[in-house]
């Protein structure tokens, strides 16, 4: 799950990493409200889950409250990549001296946690590894050893930061970022720019912050700040009903079991000249209750005009699908086509309970690109 | 031995497994001791279900929470293969476990695996063994259901398995695809390799570079998640495009760039490696 910039903050304030002070404010009065509390500049910051903020006119200096709320007015409600805002953090204004940047990823590779650190910050990280890697300092850091005072001294040595005060604060800054990155179960912290202000003081002036999914029971407090209003309509029904669903652009509604399947679905669906509307994954036990869940998910996205089951029955029962398909067309209105491929486990069961019901929208198919073909036939 | 065989799934797939002639000799369920399953004796922990009925090898069927105590659990009681079926374990969990059990020489496969299979012969996991046959492909996957297609392809093309083995789908496994492409390259039962790839991590690109320089015996590969979108998790949680990495397109080039043939559908890749074995055999 991707953390807002605001969300990032705060998790960086409670392991002691030094932010700016700010309010989050939904509307432009708001905006005034806290740059007058705030007092002096402030910045007014788009907080959307995608990056080049900037570009896009996001985010916006302002000289006091006035200023504020006329940047507010025009940032809220700006299409951002497809991300529209609708929160802006509003920031106690820093003075930069030097931008540098920090971050710390999962390195799936090596199968340890990435520090990565230059005092080429504000750019994009990519480049610099590109083109100057002799400026980014790397370190990994072993998952059962912990992070080392030895190996912060390795980053900003790396990094070549002379400054005594500066090579002091980044050292017990990377050791807490560090600790949030694991305590947290994050996939990836970034700090970009990680700024010095004239007085010397370091601090985090941007956060990008991702935490696993699958650890968020361990973490009720980062749970409940997910933006449910960021993903789409369906995504957000889909998580409502336990379906692992994504939404996608084309016609073609997939459903299959098995992420590996769909996946692959949806790539013989593009082969055959179609392009799938969503990824949806039953899972493993594929009860008719699910499938019920799912159809109605698929099915309430607009831009559907076919829908295509390909089921292989491991641990799922082909029958079982069958049944959960015809309760659906039972229960819901279902005006779109729906073609099925059953095999595996229970499929001449599952096959015999459709042709037995026939509704009219219905067509079995024996393999998985004879019904990829078909749907994206019946989906004009 | 299977640790939570008292669970609903853990019980179907253990008799399952028993039945398939793999030999199940103890299950551990905490506070079940004594009881048993379907003739299989119940301990309360693995060190006793070692000790008393000599088990080597743990399935882990324990829900998410208590799955990496329960592989820890294992390994302190020195069982050197796990096979942890269960998923949705968090990541930096298992970055602990893995850089625990790695020298130590334990194999593991998972999470979110569906086991290994060798058909006629033993089965630990969740793979249905009816849609395989015997034959001479090693099949290596990410992915449980996609396995079975591809399986099923070969079936119906005449072609049966050595060994099928999933790795499983999390962002940190046990095993890589190096790792079963070295045992398939000694294992004198196989003769041609299938590995099913998916988007995330490089993995895929490390085994390009691997199968060029280390094996003799072909290999012929299938990747899925051409048409994922960058940033979205597609059902696995490993199956992830982070940036520009990690994308089908380029999985399949560096695969290419080795001289790996790669399948555009399940049933082209099985197509591929029947080719194989036709100018083998």
């Amino acid at each position: 799950m991707d953390l807002y910039e605001y969300q990032g903050k705060e998790l960086f304030r409670r392991f002691g990493i030094a932010v700016s002070e700010g309010r989050l404010v939904t509307s432009p009065e708001e905006a005034r409200t806290a740059a007058q509390e705030l007092g002096g500049q402030v910045v007014v910051k788009a907080q959307v889950l995608t990056g080049g903020r900037g570009k896009a006119g996001g985010i916006k200096l302002a000289e006091g409250p006035e200023d504020a709320e006329q940047h507010a007015r025009d940032i809220l409600g700006l299409d951002i990549r497809g991300h529209v805002v609708r929160k802006l953090w509003i920031e106690a204004a820093s003075e930069i001296e030097r931008e540098y940047y920090l971050s710390l990823t999962f390195d799936r590779g090596e199968k340890k946690a990435l520090f990565m650190f230059t005092k080429e910050g504000g750019v994009d990280i990519e480049e610099v590894a590109a083109e100057r890697p002799e400026a980014l300092a790397k370190l990994h850091v072993d998952p059962l050893e912990g992070f080392q005072a030895y190996q912060a001294r390795r980053l900003i040595y790396g990094a070549g930061i002379e400054d005594e005060g500066e090579q002091k604060q980044i050292a017990k800054l990377a050791a807490r970022l560090y600790t949030a990155f694991v305590e947290c179960d994050a996939m990836l912290c970034e700090v970009n720019p990680l700024i010095v202000t004239p007085s010397g003081e370091v601090k985090a002036l941007d956060s990008k912050f991702t935490v696993d999914d699958n650890a968020l029971y361990k973490h009720p407090d980062i749970a409940e700040m997910r933006d449910l209003d960021a993903y789409p309509p369906e995504e957000r029904a889909a998580r409502e009903k336990d379906v692992t669903y994504v939404k996608l652009d084309g016609e073609v509604g997939v459903l299959g079991n098995g992420a590996g399947l769909v996946m692959s679905t949806l790539d013989v669906v593009a082969l055959a000249g179609g392009q799938p509307a969503n990824f949806c994954d039953l899972g493993g036990g594929g009860d008719a209750e699910g499938v019920v869940d799912a159809l109605e998910i698929i099915s309430a996205d607009p831009q559907v005009k076919s829908i295509l089951f390909n089921i292989f029955g491991g641990i799922t029962r082909c029958d079982e699908v069958a049944r959960g398909i015809l309760q659906a067309l039972e229960r819901l209105t279902i005006e779109e086509p729906i073609v099925v491929r059953l095999d595996g486990t229970n499929a001449e069961e599952g096959r015999a309970l459709l042709k037995e019901a026939a509704p009219p929208n219905l067509h079995v198919e024996p393999t998985m690109l004879d019904a990829a073909r078909r749907a994206v036939e019946l989906a004009p | 031995m299977v640790q939570g065989l008292t669970g609903r799934e853990g019980s179907f797939h253990g008799v399952r497994n028993r039945d398939y002639g793999t030999q199940v000799v103890a299950g551990v369920t905490p506070g079940k001791g004594g009881q048993e399953v379907e003739g299989i004796p119940i301990f309360d922990t693995v060190a006793e279900a070692v000790a008393e009925a000599g088990a080597n090898t743990t399935m882990v069927f324990v829900p998410a929470r208590f799955a990496t105590d329960a592989v820890y659990e294992g390994i302190d009681a020195g069982v050197h293969t796990v096979i942890c079926i269960a998923e949705g374990l968090p990541a930096h969990e298992m970055l602990r476990v893995y850089n625990y059990i790695r020298p130590k020489g334990v194999t593991m496969l998972g999470p979110n695996c569906p086991g290994a299979l060798s058909p006629g012969k033993a089965n630990v996991g969740i793979i249905p063994a009816e849609i395989f046959r015997e034959g001479s492909v090693g099949l290596v996957s990410r992915s449980g259901t996609l396995t079975y297609q591809i399986g099923h392809e070969l079936t119906q093309l005449g072609l049966g398995n050595s060994t099928i083995v999933g790795i499983g789908g999390d962002p940190v496994v046990g095993s890589s695809f190096i790792d079963v492409l070295t045992e398939f390259e000694a294992d004198d039962e196989t003769e041609i390799v299938v590995m099913v790839g998916e988007i995330g991590g490089a993995e895929e690109e490390k085994a390009a570079a691997f199968i060029q320089a280390e094996m003799s015996k072909p290999v012929v590969a299938y990747i899925a998640g051409f048409t994922a979108p960058p940033g979205k998790t597609m059902g696995h949680a490993g199956a992830i495009i982070s940036g520009t990495s990690g994308t089908a397109q380029a999985k399949k080039e560096a695969l290419e760039a080795c001289g790996v043939r790669v399948g555009t559908t399940p049933t082209e890749v099985a197509q591929l490696a029947a080719e194989v074995a036709g100018v083998r055999n």
